[in-house]
């Protein structure tokens, strides 16, 4: 938790924020409409005495009343995917549109992969890249279990990522959801910061600008790059934005958010980042009871 | 011209097109699963059909080159080249919820042992051979997976990461 304090001058009611940090997550799950509607689905929940609650913000997340999600019928039929909170948002900022070209940049596991392909309703075309094997194994095994057939599966490096394979010239929509130092997900995984440096946290910002910059050059003018990272380090999330500004054609621009957040910073540890960032949001874990998160709109001027 | 498992190749429309020995056609795939499983062509027309190794074909729902070298095409669909063709629990899954022939229906506990991935004597006066498994959830029909019926009995071919564990 030491490593948190970093954040002080950044978070209101910092207590309540360490607080949350400690206690373990809500077992949240998305609704996959390509397989069962909301409706249908909670049903079948109830048949089995599985009980749940309501997202305003999100008709397709439910809260559940079990930390074992896996072992209910929904679940096996492929209806539902376990899957944070806040971890919806990005496809949701994206909001893809049937027969869309679109590329998930950093896609394993791939629960925002099939939230994507669930919003073009199984149409168009959803690339799903991710340079780790292992991972992309975990990938394919959720996209299949879930049903999903708009999506192609690639593995490359997403600094270099070439459009070829798929035998397109441009994307209409990217999601970089990028690899990160993973602050955010303390909630989740209690031991994540025991290996943090602030070396670690500047090698991975510059893996990151080099994707963004890359996943900008990737998508047609007019077109839509949603950043973001499940951590709270500037030099991972504004910086990288602030960078993407200043070497390729692009804007940040403001997106609806129906979750409780904070501007971007414009100002971190004597760096100033261009005053757009500020259209980025940030998510604490005490505003919303998620895991903390960084999500930022792009548009693609040239 | 070869087969390749580091490759898709998109399925010939008919016997014409066809350039490589034993390669299955988009018309035999499509007429199986009518023919099988009552789903008819109407349910796959917007999909293209690519074989991926030896008889392992994947469903997907757009146009890009062929062949192309990548991980994955939308999903496994069917295993031809082999005696009795198979469909996957995920094509199952996904598009079995039509079907209107070999389907076996379940009751609770027999649903349940069949995705455990358990064997079960069970009666069934239709067809041998790869049956869509189907139950009943929140007031309608839902196939489980494929099972292999063989005399009287009703083998789970759910794969063992599919499973559901109660």
């Amino acid at each position: 938790m030491e490593v948190l304090s970093r954040y002080e001058p950044l978070v209101d009611d910092f207590e309540a924020f360490l607080a949350a940090c400690e206690r373990s997550l809500p077992s949240v799950v998305r609704v996959n409409t390509i397989k069962a509607g909301v409706e249908r689905t909670k049903r079948a929940l109830e048949a089995e005495d599985v009980g749940y609650r309501d997202r305003d913000w999100n008709p397709t997340v439910l809260e559940l009343d079990t930390n074992k999600p896996g072992n209910t019928w929904p679940y096996f039929h492929g209806w539902i995917h376990g899957q944070e909170e806040v971890s919806s948002l990005p496809a949701t900022v994206l909001s893809p549109d049937p027969g869309e070209r679109v590329l998930d940049a950093c896609a394993a596991p791939g629960g925002k992969t099939a939230q994507i392909a669930a919003l073009m309703d199984d149409t168009g075309l959803v690339v799903a890249n991710d340079n780790n094997l292992g991972r992309l194994s975990a990938l394919r095994f959720n996209a299949e279990r879930l049903g999903l057939t708009n999506v192609a599966v690639t593995r490359q490096d997403a600094r270099n990522f070439s459009l070829k394979p798929v035998g397109l010239d441009a994307f209409d929509r990217v999601l970089v959801d990028a690899p990160c130092s993973c602050e955010g997900i303390i909630r989740k995984r209690p031991d994540t910061l025991d290996e943090w440096s602030l070396s670690h946290v500047e090698g991975v910002s510059g893996v990151q600008k080099g994707i963004l910059k890359r996943a900008i050059q990737a998508t047609r003018e007019g077109g839509v790059v949603v950043y973001s990272t499940c951590t709270f380090a500037p030099e991972e999330n504004e910086a990288v934005l602030d960078h993407a500004l200043e070497e390729e054609d692009c804007r940040v621009v403001e997106f609806e958010t129906p979750l409780d957040s904070r501007p971007g910073v414009t100002e971190w540890q004597g760096e100033r980042y261009h005053e757009s960032v500020a259209k980025a949001r940030r998510y604490y874990p005490h505003h919303n009871d998620t895991g903390g998160f960084f999500c930022a709109k792009l548009e693609v001027t040239g | 011209m070869s087969n390749s498992g580091q490759r898709f190749d998109r399925l010939p429309e008919t016997d014409e097109e066809r350039d490589l020995d034993g390669r299955a056609t988009r018309e035999e795939v499509v007429e199986w699963w009518d023919e099988r499983f009552g789903i008819g062509s109407e349910k796959f027309a917007e999909h293209t059909f690519w074989e991926k190794g030896a008889g392992k074909i994947w469903i997907f729902h757009d146009e890009v080159p062929s062949p192309t070298e990548i991980e994955g095409l939308g999903m496994k669909f069917l295993r031809t080249r082999q005696e009795h063709w198979k469909p996957t629990t995920n094509a199952v899954q996904r598009f079995g919820r039509g079907a209107t022939r070999n389907v076996i229906d379940l009751d609770p506990e027999q649903a349940m042992a069949f995705v455990r991935g358990e064997d079960q004597e069970i009666e069934w006066d239709g067809d041998w051979g790869y049956l869509i498994a189907a139950h009943e959830i929140a007031g309608e029909r839902e196939p489980l997976g494929v099972g292999l019926y063989l005399h009287g009995e009703l083998r789970s071919v759910v794969p063992k990461g599919r499973r559901r564990e109660d």
